[in-house]
């Protein structure tokens, strides 16, 4: 129940890489036929990672996952002098990036969401300066799973004639991206989320958009991003994204969403105090983010880990401690009920005795948290 | 392993029992006595303060390298729990920490005391939040690395506490405000063992940190220099040290010079009190209301008695008339004979056989008999009206 730290990988995206271990090991880069067999898997991949996304195979530019992704975005585009427009419901990956910038002229806005954790389209249109040189905004939300309404907001950069970037790294399989539609210039995704291997992501860069590589050397990607190319990984996530593509055309959504649903409501009528962080916006089928009233969520991922359960309870700090979501502190949520939330974000293969042995583990678990606070919490008051 | 190494436990009773790792020998070497015996352990860390939240201000480097919660001490504490096979976790407690042991280490110094934060930490975080969370995760008990015995002891009814195998080690002095429910659900399974058999233990069990040194100094204070931390403090909380700046002045009321702040001061400190006198002189008392610090010969530092407040009994429930006992007022002294008199409401009275050197308002005396902890409570500055 923690698949937006990660998937395990598919049992044919596994397959896929097996050849380019030992048989195709060769640089893709090389010209020699077993270097052209390398990059046969390579260009597969991009034409697989390009139908994911509706782009052009010579827009998608493997890297190394959604964190590099993120900061050549930023990184790449913005300059001392330019202003930024991105959310306070980013990952770690934009704010840490932004705070950086920063520190070095640029000038940053964070719109802060609303209540439901949703982003005002109208909040950004009023957040621009002649000065605006990138709006990068998240697609789907890790900790909420809330969908931001990123046509809307790709018009008024459109209008405005301001790149925009998408941190596409939860919403990638989950709901379809249409880079056209949306109209972005930028895009990041990473393998991983998606049943692919992890260590490998790409970036997709509009035609023409201008932007330099936080990577230097050698010609690789177009120089976009210089490295040899991580052949397994790439055939990988090509493969992934196929599958991917597929499953969302099969429905597989509509079969988690109902999932997600019965895990919602089963723990909502059988706990009391106990609500839904943004359950009245549009969201993506496998995330719910409940909160416990007087509930420590990090010893209840303890609790339920040690029963088997993986959920997640925050972001994790530098020392693997928890720290109350940013997000939901952002969407006015207390800090309380910030440290009292947890996140449920199921996988593809998740089936309904997954989510009842939730149902059974769950109340029992936050009863015993409950029944045991108040008697320890007064000793040496 | 031999025999003595053993924790009295049942394997066959299910129990599941939480080890509060720091990352050090003690610890680890308790984690993995448990592991040994067949039983259930996981390993629980209390991230306790950033050492980073003051870098780059005076005298702290821009990458803080401090002990406590040090990302070193963390990879430690992991790394022995993965070799042990065990569950392992880190628990955020930073901001319970701060407000129970930064916040009145730091009054404590700006009134003219000299606190302990070990004790604030066990009675506050190691004993009551880490306990807490290890129940509530399903362990029954915690186990620490502490050198201290605990039983129960039927006739009494009562938990007891007793000082430990090794009294090199002795930590029952920081451990004085544990409550009998406390008592009930902790294990010392260091008690009976002495350091170089710990460290030995250590090594029969591979942990590669066998011949980690020992920590001394406040953990969160990195060089110990326990000054510029409250200045740094007191900054980042965007306020100021309070002027405390007043007199320096004799017993019998002569001013020898000024100093700078209350706060730079502790009971029985000979140096940096900034005056020249022909004899060594010492800080005897410290005045917060008049900011007068008051200094003497070595012979002044002596005191008859002294009274306590905020007890916790141990051994006894309570103390209803005077009694024999050993006190301890700080952690680096032996025990020494006694009479404890009740003084009142949640107060107790000193007598000691012999004066005792440095009695120290903000330090807790602790009461022995033998090698058990009857109780203990916390010195108040002389003369404190009732």
């Amino acid at each position: 129940m923690d698949a937006n730290a990660t998937t395990p990988l598919l049992p044919e995206v596994l397959a896929s890489m097996e050849p380019y271990w030992i048989t195709h090991f060769a640089n893709a880069s090389s010209i020699h036929q077993p270097g052209q067999e390398a990059r046969r898997g390579v260009d597969h991949a991009r034409e697989q990672v390009a139908q994911l996304l509706g782009c052009r195979t010579a827009e998608v530019v493997f890297n190394s996952g959604g964190t590099e992704g993120d900061n050549t975005a930023l990184r790449g585009i913005l300059r001392a002098g330019d202003h930024l427009i991105t959310t306070a419901i980013e990952h770690s990956a934009i704010l840490t990036t932004a705070t950086h910038l920063e520190q070095s002229g640029v000038a940053v806005t964070r719109v802060a969401p609303q209540p439901d954790g949703s982003i005002d389209p109208a909040a950004i249109q009023a957040a621009l300066r002649p000065t605006t040189r990138l709006i990068s905004v998240m697609m789907a939300n890790n900790e909420t799973g809330v969908v931001q309404p990123v046509e809307a907001i790709g018009q008024i950069a459109a209008d405005a004639g301001v790149p925009l970037h998408l941190d596409a790294v939860q919403a990638a399989g989950k709901v379809p991206i249409r880079v056209e539609e949306i109209g972005c210039q930028l895009l990041s995704i990473s393998a991983h989320k998606m049943h692919g291997p992890k260590g490998v992501g790409a970036l997709f860069v509009r035609r023409g958009t201008q932007i330099e590589s936080l990577v230097l050397g050698g010609g690789h990607e177009r120089r976009r991003r210089a490295g040899t190319e991580n052949v397994p990984g790439i055939v990988g996530f090509g493969q992934a994204a196929e599958i991917a593509e597929k499953t969302l055309a099969d429905g597989a959504m509509d079969r988690l969403a109902a999932l997600r649903d019965r895990l919602e409501s089963g723990l909502l009528a059988r706990i009391p105090g106990c609500g839904v962080n943004g359950a009245t916006a549009p969201r993506v089928a496998n995330t719910t983010n409940l909160w416990f009233d007087a509930v420590d969520s990090e010893a209840l991922v303890i609790a339920l880990d040690l029963k088997g359960l993986s959920v997640s309870g925050g972001s994790a700090c530098h020392s693997g401690a928890t720290e109350p979501s940013h997000v939901l502190l952002a969407m006015g949520v207390d800090k309380a009920h910030a440290r009292a939330s947890l996140r449920f974000s199921l996988l593809k293969t998740t089936t309904q005795d997954d989510v009842d042995a939730v149902l059974e583990i769950v109340p029992t678990a936050v009863e015993r948290l409950r029944a045991l606070a108040p008697a320890l919490a007064g000793v040496n008051a | 392993m031999s025999t003595q190494t053993t924790v009295p436990i049942s394997p066959a009773t299910g129990e599941l029992i939480a080890v509060a790792m720091s990352g050090g020998v003690d610890s680890s070497t308790v984690a993995a006595m448990l592991r040994a015996q067949g039983t259930e352990v996981i390993g629980l860390t209390l991230q306790l303060w950033d050492q980073n939240r003051l870098a780059g201000k005076p005298g702290v480097p821009t990458r803080s390298t401090g002990r406590c919660c040090s990302l070193d001490d963390v990879y430690d504490a992991r790394r022995v729990a993965e070799s042990l096979g065990i569950p392992y976790y880190v628990v955020n407690q930073q901001e319970r920490f701060e407000r129970d042991v930064v916040q009145p280490f730091v009054n404590d110094y700006l009134a003219g005391r000299t606190p302990i934060p070990c004790s604030l930490c066990n009675n506050h975080l190691k004993f009551d939040q880490l306990l807490l969370t290890a129940r509530q995760i399903g362990a029954t008990r915690i186990a620490t690395g502490h050198y201290a015995r605990n039983e129960y002891d039927p006739a009494r009814g009562r938990w007891i506490l007793k000082r430990p195998a090794d009294l090199t080690k002795d930590q029952t002095w920081f451990l004085f405000g544990l409550t009998q429910e406390q008592l009930a659900h902790t294990l010392f399974p260091l008690g009976h063992l002495t350091k170089p058999q710990v460290r030995e233990i250590a090594r029969e069990s591979h942990l590669a940190l066998a011949d980690k040194p020992d920590s001394q100094e406040i953990c969160f204070i990195p060089g110990s220099d326990y000054k510029q931390f409250i200045a740094n403090y007191l900054d980042e909380q965007g306020e100021r040290v309070p002027d405390s700046a007043g007199e320096l002045v004799t017993t019998t009321g002569e001013t020898l010079g000024h100093h700078s702040g209350i706060h730079n001061f502790t009971i029985g400190q000979r140096k940096g009190l900034g005056v020249f006198a022909p004899n060594p002189l010492y800080v005897l008392q410290i005045d917060p209301a008049s900011r007068r610090v008051t200094v003497g010969g070595e012979p002044e530092l002596n005191r008859p008695s002294l009274l306590v407040d905020r007890l916790n009994w141990i051994g006894i429930a309570s103390l209803n008339a005077p009694r024999r006992a050993e006190v301890r007022i700080r952690h680096s002294q032996q025990p020494t004979p006694a009479t404890l008199e009740p003084a009142g409401e949640d107060r107790v009275r000193v007598h000691f056989d012999e004066p005792q050197r440095a009695v120290t308002p903000g330090h807790s005396a602790v009461f022995y008999d033998g090698d058990e902890v009857l109780g203990g409570g916390w010195i108040l500055p002389p003369e404190t009206p009732r």
